[in-house]
């Protein structure tokens, strides 16, 4: 069925969002629980911001303006893309690519991927659950933090190699993933993967 | 109720609600079998459920047009006057609501009650489909004596009271009258309203928390609240996320609040033991609480409340104070866990022993539970309105037959359980047999009963 909806823009920045990009550490935070956090899905572990500053000099005084690379301007620096298939509730696949360092939920809303995302990455929801179809690219991933498993405690059809998509960051290891959006029908990943109870 | 009258208002209000009637009229003299073009859907409640429910039905078929009321005049239902205010990265879904109701084919009208402003068989004459998305606007009570008296309140009154829902502004719970509070209850809910009664003030002021209630909090004397549930730890219905705000030491957590769990009630029985294997949920909650009861408390000074976690009690009598109107205890009888054999729960069964607990005001937070209306079929067992896979029955009964054109989802489909993103999953099945009755050419009615019922609504009126 035709997506009747306007293109879905999170809104992925909030003002004090993009205040705080500036000055993250090279590793990427937790949010705090409790407070509004905004998905600060370009920061990879391997990202550098870079800072241009340039100088004019007009008469005796010089003018320095500096320009930081906005979050989502790309085109100035061409990054390293990965290949992730998303496989939707009904079988059928999607393989978009991912620039390194930014989050499957980012990824699924810029190429109109049905992947929820209610509270846009602040872990306070379950919405963006996929489920990494196969065990060896789940095991790449870094476990979940306990704000991350909270979350996916109450995420519907759970299965051993779920993930908030919200927390998975592209990085190159991970090129060739495949991500399942849970079903209702869905008990096991589309590999034929059964989870054990747990 | 005899036959509704039509009043001036009420038929200006259905006019307005589906502007779209007439143009579509000449095009939607269909053949038989042919798709009713656009398919009129109205839903009832503007909460996730509702939204959801716009959502995927904007999605699911060409040329719909989605009308959603509510009887407040804003949207979002819980979203907005649900979630505590310390919580607000929850409200975020707002975004996602709001983005679905600037859809040119979607409408959302406030301030129009079922029940009063339209009656339900009204709604379906006029819209092709109706899906009842109303929620839960009523509470579980015990049936104890002294459940009338004064300083007894519903967490849902107490809730929507903080969060300024109109029906709640003048609730004027009295927070001044005792030092100590008494939740019924371990759910989420009963976990947010004993965190805003202990929470510090300034930390509420930065939240979007009702002013008339950060007043009221500012100058509470409470310094001591009970969660009291009638079974274990390990049957606790709140969540890891929540338990760990009122346990932890981390930024935005609870803090200066002393938290009292007895270690003899984490004791556990092979049956308990189970119930933790085939739940991650409860074997993360029983975890924290574990590791919260091991933790020594630092000395009391005056400066750091107390939040007790009361184990194995059910309330029997809420007793009067001596003024002989208001609350002034609570008579709990000792429990013990039995295994029911029809259900294979575990059920808290009294054992006679009773003790009293002191308290100035009782939060009952045991659960919400729907509200039956005119010419709707009603579970009042459950509290919910049978169903099967969102089409409404109309009973409860094995030989029930399908109410065409009428669905529901969320609380008042499943039972109010679940969190914003349960309604996902619930709306996509409702959704899901909307489209296959669609499919299936259940909406299309070339003779058109139901369009000439609508118009002959008007011009009688």
């Amino acid at each position: 069925a035709p997506n009747l909806l306007p293109p879905l823009r999170p809104s992925r920045f909030c003002p004090s969002g993009e205040d705080a990009v500036k000055d993250l550490p090279p590793r990427r935070p937790r949010p705090e629980p409790g407070e509004a956090r905004c998905q600060k899905s370009v920061t990879s572990r391997n990202q550098e911001e870079p800072i241009r500053a340039c100088m004019n000099y007009v008469g005796n005084r010089s003018l320095c303006s500096a320009t930081e690379a906005k979050v989502n301007d790309r085109s100035e620096q061409p990054k390293a893309k990965i290949s992730v298939t998303f496989v939707d509730k009904d079988g059928d696949e999607t393989v978009i690519n991912v620039p390194i360092g930014m989050s499957m939920l980012e990824a699924a809303h810029e190429n109109d991927i049905e992947l929820e995302g209610a509270c846009e990455g602040s872990l306070a929801c379950s919405t963006c659950h996929v489920i990494v179809t196969d065990v060896d690219y789940y095991n790449k991933l870094e476990d979940p933090e306990d704000e991350e498993n909270d979350m996916l405690d109450l995420a519907f059809g759970l299965t051993e190699t779920s993930r908030l998509g919200c927390q998975v960051i592209a990085s190159p290891e991970l090129d060739g993933i495949r991500l399942a959006l849970p079903a209702a029908t869905r008990n096991f990943a589309v590999d034929g993967h059964v989870p054990k109870p747990h | 109720m005899g036959r509704r009258l039509l009043l001036p208002h009420t038929r200006r209000l259905m006019l307005f609600l589906r502007p779209m009637r007439y143009s579509a009229s000449a095009t939607a003299t269909a053949t038989a079998g042919s798709l009713r073009d656009p398919l009129h859907v109205c839903v009832v409640g503007s909460g996730p459920a509702g939204f959801y429910t716009a959502e995927k039905m904007l999605k699911g078929r060409e040329g719909v047009r989605v009308d959603i009321i509510d009887r407040l005049p804003t949207p979002f239902g819980l979203v907005r006057s649900g979630v505590a205010p310390d919580h607000p990265e929850t409200k975020i879904v707002v975004n996602q609501f709001s983005r679905v109701a600037a859809n040119p084919r979607c409408s959302f009208f406030g301030n129009v009650t079922l029940g009063s402003d339209l009656s339900l068989s009204e709604l379906r004459k006029t819209y092709d489909v109706v899906v009842l998305a109303y929620g839960a606007e009523s509470d579980r009570s015990f049936g104890i004596p002294g459940e009338d008296l004064r300083g007894i309140h519903s967490a849902r009154e107490f809730v929507w009271w903080y969060n300024g829902h109109p029906d709640m502004c003048n609730l004027a719970p009295d927070l001044t009258n005792t030092d100590s509070a008494v939740v019924l209850g371990q759910g989420n809910v009963a976990l947010d309203v004993a965190r805003i009664l202990l929470r510090c003030t300034t930390e509420l002021a930065s939240t979007d928390i009702a002013d008339y209630a950060l007043d009221a909090l500012r100058s509470s004397t409470i310094r001591k609240v009970y969660l009291v549930g009638r079974r274990g730890p390990v049957q606790a219905a709140c969540t890891a996320k929540e338990l760990r705000e009122i346990l932890g030491n981390y930024k935005m957590c609870l803090k200066n609040v002393n938290v009292y769990i007895k270690e003899a009630d984490l004791a556990t029985s092979p049956a308990d033991k189970e119930e933790m294997r085939n739940s991650r949920i409860k074997r993360r909650v029983y975890e924290l609480l574990s590791k919260a009861a091991t933790v020594h408390q630092e000395n009391n000074d005056n400066d750091r409340k107390e939040l007790h976690f009361v184990f194995f009690r059910k309330p029997t009598k809420f007793l009067p104070s001596e003024d002989g109107s208001t609350v002034g205890a609570m008579e709990l009888e000792k429990t013990l866990l039995k295994d029911d054999g029809a259900t294979g729960k575990q059920v808290a069964v009294g054992t006679g022993e009773f003790e009293e607990l002191k308290c100035g005001i009782v939060l009952k937070s045991i659960g919400y539970k729907s509200l039956p209306i005119e010419g709707l079929s009603f579970d009042k067992y459950r509290g919910v309105v049978p169903n099967l896979r969102g089409r409404v029955l109309s009973s409860e009964s094995e030989t029930a037959t399908v109410e065409p054109g009428l669905y529901v989802v969320g609380w008042l489909k499943r039972g109010p359980t679940g969190i914003v993103a349960t309604n996902l999953h619930c709306a996509e099945e409702t959704v899901d047999s909307i489209l296959e009755d669609d499919r299936k050419g259940l909406f299309t009615d070339p003779s058109g009963p139901k369009r000439e019922g609508g118009r002959r609504a008007e011009e009688q009126a």
